[in-house]
């Protein structure tokens, strides 16, 4: 039986599992969730996101949630198969969770404002410009960091660079084009990751 | 020693990783960082943290900071020492993982809001914003809801044992605990009973009475 993914083209936990699917070229059913019909919130979607949110995914007979640890589970579940995400070296993984836990602490509370303010329409300006300077904070550290390490956990790709797919993209799209001004490794970073065929497929259905 | 923990009294984070660190039953050395000097800031903590904050940590020559990857790594490199905290088998540590992102994206934003307005800043002689407290509790509210119906199903938040999905609870609960944000806990039977029992736990204990 084939894995379920539930979502929607732009949601970008959906578009970070897609990613993890595409990069471990495992074959899956993309089952649309029609948010604006309130699918998200029926009893039958509460059964697999109790947070009525997507995305969902369901292997046989357990469901996942929470697109981080769905990529994980995959990640791990079909090491072997197409790229490796996962840093086999405990010494390197300790490293590699550092900023998968950066990405999910400091990166992803700022873009996801972003990223509502650019959906819902801009609230107030002084709303986003707070967090747009959050961003702006996290990305030094990651030019600091990019100069000594070609990705973020070391010398290859892994989870920790493709958790941050959805919002690199999402700030490459945008007009403020400031993101990358002065960050030459980040801008290198995002461009390489960003071109990766896997991401390359998950874009072309994303609305920005 | 080689393990270090630069962290303050007072930072959950700091906390977070004591916790895991009393779990596991580890020896280490805990090294205060003088925050009202600034010294969080310093190039020389920025070496090991480029945040500029606690806790940061150190085994050998490895290097980590951000409490939820510090814990994560003990938990697998300490697995055969002191209380498990993670799962063996691949789907129930799948199942456990769900909920340590749980804490991660969902209680930590509200929670941690809620514990600075309410228990943090009063002790700083700071006024606490009731518009800001009104709003997270609302969101825990909503938190608390899906963990009471997940907590009538399973014992503990990942499975039926103990793990970290569990665990980095713990900081910010203790915080709450001794606030009025406590009637959200007390008003859940299953959160509730739950919440009494991971604080109980002796290693917890150690942990904030060392």
């Amino acid at each position: 039986m084939a894995l379920k993914l539930y979502g929607t083209v732009s949601s970008d936990g959906t578009q970070r599992v897609q990613a993890c699917l595409h990069e471990k070229e495992v074959d899956f059913e993309f089952i649309s969730v029609n948010i604006s019909a309130g699918e998200h919130k029926t009893p039958r979607f509460i059964a697999r996101n109790p947070f009525g949110e997507v995305p969902a995914l369901e292997d046989g007979d357990v469901t996942l949630f929470e697109s981080r640890a769905i990529t994980q589970y995959i990640a791990n579940k079909y090491e072997g198969k197409g790229t490796d995400l996962i840093m086999k070296d405990p010494i390197q993984l300790a490293i590699q969770t550092v900023w998968m836990d950066t990405e999910n602490q400091r990166f992803d509370q700022p873009f996801s404002k972003l990223i509502e303010a650019a959906i819902e329409g801009d609230r107030s300006g002084q709303d986003v410009r707070q967090y747009e300077k959050k961003l702006e904070s996290v990305l030094d550290v990651y030019e600091q960091r990019l100069t000594e390490s070609k990705y973020l956990a070391g010398d290859r790709f892994t989870l920790a660079d493709l958790h941050h797919l959805p919002g690199m993209h999402f700030l490459r799209s945008t007009k403020a084009k400031g993101w990358f001004q002065g960050r030459p490794h980040v801008r290198a970073w995002a461009a390489d990751i960003l071109s990766r065929p896997a991401w390359v497929k998950v874009a072309a259905m994303s609305p920005w | 020693m080689a393990i270090k923990l630069y962290g303050a009294t007072g930072s959950t984070a700091s906390l977070r990783v004591r916790a895991c660190l009393a779990e596991k039953d580890l020896d280490y050395e805990f090294v205060s960082v003088d925050m009202s000097n600034k010294e969080h800031k310093s190039p020389q903590f920025l070496s090991r943290n480029p945040f500029g904050q606690v806790p940061a940590f150190e085994d050998g020559d490895l290097k980590l900071f951000e409490s939820r990857a510090i814990t994560q790594y003990l938990a697998h490199t300490y697995a055969d020492k002191g209380n498990d905290l993670i799962v063996k088998d691949p789907k129930k540590m799948a199942v456990v993982g769900v909920w340590i992102e749980v804490e991660s994206q969902k209680f930590e934003p509200a929670g941690s809001k809620l514990a600075w307005e309410l228990a943090i800043k009063p002790i700083f002689g700071m006024t606490t914003d009731d518009t800001v407290v009104e709003e997270n509790e609302k969101k825990l509210e909503e938190v608390l809801d899906v963990y009471e119906s997940r907590l009538s199903e399973s014992k503990y938040l990942g499975g039926d044992s103990f793990t970290l999905a569990d665990l980095h609870h713990l900081p910010v609960l203790k915080y709450l605990m001794g606030t009025k944000a406590k009637r959200l806990f007390d008003a859940r039977p299953h959160v509730s009973v739950w919440a009494a029992e991971i604080q109980s736990r002796p290693a917890w204990v150690k942990a904030i009475t060392a």
